[in-house]
């Protein structure tokens, strides 16, 4: 055949980065590439990074689509700082992407698409293929569209239809790169076009072509080989941060006996829990897609109040308008979950893009002392995990509680070890028994301070509730001052109780040393990534990563205590560092913020560890 | 399908003081609330719920008090968005009898929104508007239905705003239950409280309603018990469209409209009346009965439009209670264990 035989590099991760035109199916061949590595049993890590344009002008930097995955032997926690191999479908998705590129990588460029107008288009001043832009990398120039074309010219599809399947040439080259069975890119197109079968076989073909054509190409000189370690027991799916919610409410539903109500307004990029969560009728799931965020948030507190679980999601500017009805559940004492996934602010801001602008307003952003929940998750998968924990608290303490994930995480996938459901920790909704003697709405737990779950149609138990003030135990209107006093403590105690029940804060590494990081929420893969490799080499440095925000756990003054300097990482102006300099004012906090609608990469954090840790901050 | 009125012989017989409460009632003295109040306990015995079953559900506003006074379960929620609350209790429980008491400002200005939603959707609630067409609570500023002209604290020289005429609003929106009611009819607001009940789908019932402190008499042109026969026509189903101290004028349809007519002029008798249909589909006469205005015609009052439709609440239920069955995934434990998973 002429084949030559090719070096084998192996890798213990890579990251591969698609790039093309918004239209060009970059999220389908990222998901294609990734679930076929996670099937050979891979650890994986996926994030899209889409505009908020749906179909920006073809070849403009503003309709770039991108989708990056990081495969790896174990233990990987974040999609990557930079890419191992490019494919830029066309010259703006090479021009959006270069800075994100590993010197050396392999680019995989459509030479097609790299005319004058279209490298003008992009922004390039002359061609990028022969100015030495590209000196340093190895790059692979395929004529794909022209070949794509070739490939499904026998199948006789339109012009448009056969432009489609081009992203697949590319991905059958990074399936001979990285030495991928073709069978699991052909059953995913199998499943994908599972109505279409010409479109399957036509996706087919051209996957084929492009894996051969790597076959024969002298630039490519070495295969990549991702070291098998094995590690990994159990059952296994990708999951999004997204589904993950959507799948940790059902979940708690079950555990609970509480049908699952959702009340939602779509908003990127939270609309796919509702989406997920309409799907699953089956479940008995009830989803009601409200005409803005503020019905969403009342009829969720309606189906609460009437036994339901109620669950509302949103972004941030839907959090704003959720804000008054939060307020609500927090003088009903109703079990509420509000997720929020957020996203660059203020405003409509960056929709598409990650932040974590939004802890104060979950925190504070309501009239009156309005204390809640607040949690967050931190990897796509604990987003079951934390939506399953906030129905808990809801229930069990009658509190709205706030989850707090981010686009990166709601996008973003990775391997979860699938639970067992029965495992889960049990969740026993307080239920006034009917017709219960001398019935009081506001009586309380003495323990935790809920007060106890009356639902309309339960005998002898009629009683209102309300937004004006409530009388202590008895839940009549009261404008009484001492009362007032009382049952603002008493809400904000039954609030800090909930410390007794969740975990405390973890440290990762020493508890005690020079350098304590602190993250909280979705930074968690770069914060433990950057603080590991430190710690590999020798230095003094530690993790807490905050889940529970309010109330804090238990222990966090004994954390914080332990190290010589604590440095707070956000990806916002030092929200979370303002909160605990008011709580813990006795530290001093050093921050490290990052505000431009993107993950932590975890080269900066480690620069920035070492820098405070050499006393140069 | 999920029937709300069923009168099992089983239940105990309800009377009025089933809904009363030991707790004060706070309205002003002479408030037309307390009669809405005392209509809606004379309606409740007699729609077939067990009282448990029964579900108040408010706004904001010297209205929206409602529930606090009424012994049934009861939700106080936020300005304008009892609508909201109520979906979300009438869908997590399609049994319950579910009831929003609203004032003029808390359905029509700050709720417009939901108000125009739960109808075009159709849950199967039954809406009280209590029109004083005033912002009561906040002690006199005008509202979304005041008259133009009208003279409030936050109007000096007249509102310069065209008023909503609720009824109006509901029908754009595609209502399939509007009835009109007077405080002053105790009577006539039971009647039609039970008939709201026993639609299937949201019904809206604007009330007529007097406030003593901020709007006294502003229904007074109409409801005066010495004009209202004149002024005011009660329409029942199957019957001829007459009004009058008299018993001597009628409504007919003439050129694309409706003209008040008196019978024994012009060959006029009661036979060439409109006989009022309030379960027919057809929106456009139920429309322009509506939206009668004294001078020029009698006010409408009584059960207006009354068209069953299934309501969203039942047809969510439907909706979910197939694919229950139809589904081979049972439970969240199956869903996760299905599709693209790896055994490692
Ligand atoms: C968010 C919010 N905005 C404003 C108010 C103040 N407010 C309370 S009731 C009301 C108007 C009530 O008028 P209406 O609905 O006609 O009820 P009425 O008192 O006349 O029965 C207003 C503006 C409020 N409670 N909440
Ligand atoms: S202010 Fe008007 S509407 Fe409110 S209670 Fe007094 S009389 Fe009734
Ligand atoms: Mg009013």
């Amino acid at each position: 055949m002429g084949i030559k035989k090719r070096k084998i590099i192996e890798l213990e991760d890579a990251v591969v980065k698609f790039a093309g035109d918004s239209g060009d199916g970059m999220q389908m061949s990222g998901a294609q590439f990734s679930d076929t590595s996670a099937f050979v049993g891979n650890d994986i890590s996926t994030f899209p990074d889409y505009p908020s344009e749906i179909r920006a002008p073809q070849g403009t930097i503003a309709g770039v689509s991108g989708f990056q995955v990081r495969i790896g032997s174990k233990g990987i926690k974040t999609p990557g700082d930079r890419a191992d191999v490019l494919v830029a479908m066309n010259p703006a998705a090479l021009k959006t992407n270069l800075k994100w590129v590993k010197l050396g990588a392999t680019i995989i460029i459509d030479s097609d698409s790299f005319d004058v107008k279209n490298y003008q288009k992009a922004g390039f001043n002359s061609d990028p293929l022969e100015d030495g832009t590209l000196d340093g990398f190895n790059v692979v120039r395929a004529p794909i569209t022209y070949l794509n074309f070739t490939a499904v010219k026998e199948l006789g599809l339109d012009s448009k239809t056969a432009e489609k399947t081009k992203n697949q040439f590319a991905v059958g080259i990074l399936y001979w790169l990285f030495d991928r069975n073709l069978e699991y890119g052909e059953k995913f197109l199998d499943d994908r076009f599972k109505t279409k079968p010409v479109l399957a076989e036509a996706n087919k073909k051209v996957l084929r072509a492009g894996y051969h054509y790597a076959e024969t190409i002298e630039t490519l000189e070495s295969r990549f080989q991702i070291i098998h370690r094995g590690e990994r027991k159990g059952k296994f799916r990708n999951i999004t941060g997204n589904t993950a919610v959507a799948w940790g409410f059902i979940a708690a539903s079950e555990r609970s006996g509480r049908p699952l109500f959702l009340g939602s307004y779509p908003i990127t990029p939270a609309s796919e829990i509702l989406q997920e969560l309409a799907k699953r009728k089956q479940l008995g799931v009830k989803v009601f897609q409200a005409e803005d965020e503020i019905a969403g948030i009342n009829s969720a507190i309606g189906a609460s109040f009437a036994g339901n679980l109620g669950v509302t999601t949103t972004s941030g500017p839907g959090l704003a308008l959720k804000s008054e009805a939060l307020g609500l559940a927090v003088i009903t004492e109703i079990p509420l979950v509000l997720v929020d996934v957020q996203r660059g602010g203020p405003s409509t801001g960056l929709p598409t893009k990650t932040e974590q602008g939004d802890l104060m307003q979950a925190l504070y952003g309501r009239s009156g002392e309005s204390p809640a929940v607040v949690i967050a998750a931190s990897s796509p998968s604990d987003c079951f995990d934390y939506a399953y924990m906030a129905c808990k608290i809801a229930i069990e303490h009658m509190t709205p509680v706030v989850l707090l994930t981010d686009g990166y995480l709601a996008n973003g996938s990775e391997l979860w070890n699938i639970p067992k459901i029965a495992d889960l920790p049990p969740i026993v909704p307080p239920i006034v028994p009917d017709n219960t003697p001398d019935f009081k709405p506001y009586r309380r737990d003495p323990q935790k301070l809920n007060r106890f779950w009356a639902i309309p149609g339960q005998e002898g138990l009629r009683h209102r509730i309300g937004s004006l003030e409530k009388e202590d135990v008895t839940g009549y209107v009261s404008h009484d001052p001492l009362n007032h006093e009382k049952m603002v403590r008493l809400r904000e105690e039954k609030v800090q109780r909930v410390a007794n029940y969740v975990p405390e804060l973890k440290v990762w590494g020493e508890p005690t040393g020079d350098l304590l990081a602190v993250g909280w929420g979705g930074t968690y893969g770069a914060m433990i990534s950057a603080v590991e490799e430190l710690q590999q080499q020798g230095k003094s440095i530690s993790l807490a990563q905050f889940n529970y925000l309010k109330p804090l756990p238990r222990n966090t003054e004994a954390v914080l205590k332990g190290f010589r300097k604590i440095i707070i990482c956000e990806l916002n102006m030092g929200q979370f560092a303002m909160y605990l300099s008011a709580l813990y004012p006795q530290f001093k906090y050093l921050r490290y913020n990052k505000i431009q609608g993107l993950p932590f990469m975890i080269e900066e954090l480690k620069r920035k560890f070492n820098q405070v840790l050499e006393g140069k901050e | 399908m999920i029937t709300k009125n069923d009168t099992s012989s089983s239940q105990p017989v309800l009377t009025r003081n089933d809904f009363k409460l030991d707790q004060p009632v706070k309205w002003c003295a002479g408030c037309g609330d307390y009669a809405i109040l005392s209509a809606v306990q004379n309606a409740l015995p007699e729609i077939g719920m067990k009282k448990e079953d029964i579900v108040f559900v408010s706004g904001i506003g010297c209205s929206s008090r409602f529930p606090y006074y009424i012994n049934t379960y009861g939700f106080h929620g936020l300005h304008g968005r009892a609508a909201a609350v109520a979906t979300g209790i009438k869908i997590a429980n399609p049994m319950l009898s579910v009831w929003i008491v609203t004032g003029d400002g808390d359905s029509m200005a700050i709720g417009g929104n939901h108000f125009i939603h739960i109808l075009r959707r159709n849950i199967d609630v039954n809406i009280l508007i209590f029109n004083n067409k005033i912002y009561g609570l906040t002690k006199g500023q005008y509202s979304p239905t005041s008259p133009k002209g009208l003279i409030t604290k936050t109007s000096p020289d007249g509102t310069i705003e065209p008023p909503f005429i609720p009824g109006e609003l509901a029908m754009g929106a595609q209502g399939t239950f509007f009835a009109r009611a007077l405080d002053t009819e105790p009577k006539q607001m039971t009647d039609i409280f039970i008939k709201a009940a026993q639609h299937d789908g949201t019904s809206v019932v604007e009330i007529l309603q007097n406030c003593v402190i901020f709007n006294n008499k502003i229904h007074q042109e109409i409801t005066g018990k010495d004009v209202k026969d004149d002024r005011v026509i009660y329409l029942e189903h199957g019957k001829p469209m007459i009004f009058g101290v008299e018993h001597d004028k009628g409504l007919v349809l003439r050129d694309f409209g409706l003209q008040v007519v008196r019978i024994g002029e012009n060959g006029i008798a009661e036979k060439d009346l409109l006989v009022h249909d309030a379960f027919t589909p057809d929106i456009a006469l139920h429309y322009l009965l509506t939206r009668m205005t004294y001078p020029e015609f009698p006010v409408a009052t009584g059960v207006i439009r009354s068209f069953p439709c299934e309501p969203y609440d039942q047809a969510l239920e439907r909706q979910v209670i197939r694919s229950m069955e139809e589904s081979r995934i049972k439970t969240l434990e199956g869903l996760i264990n299905t599709g693209n998973v790896w055994q490692l």
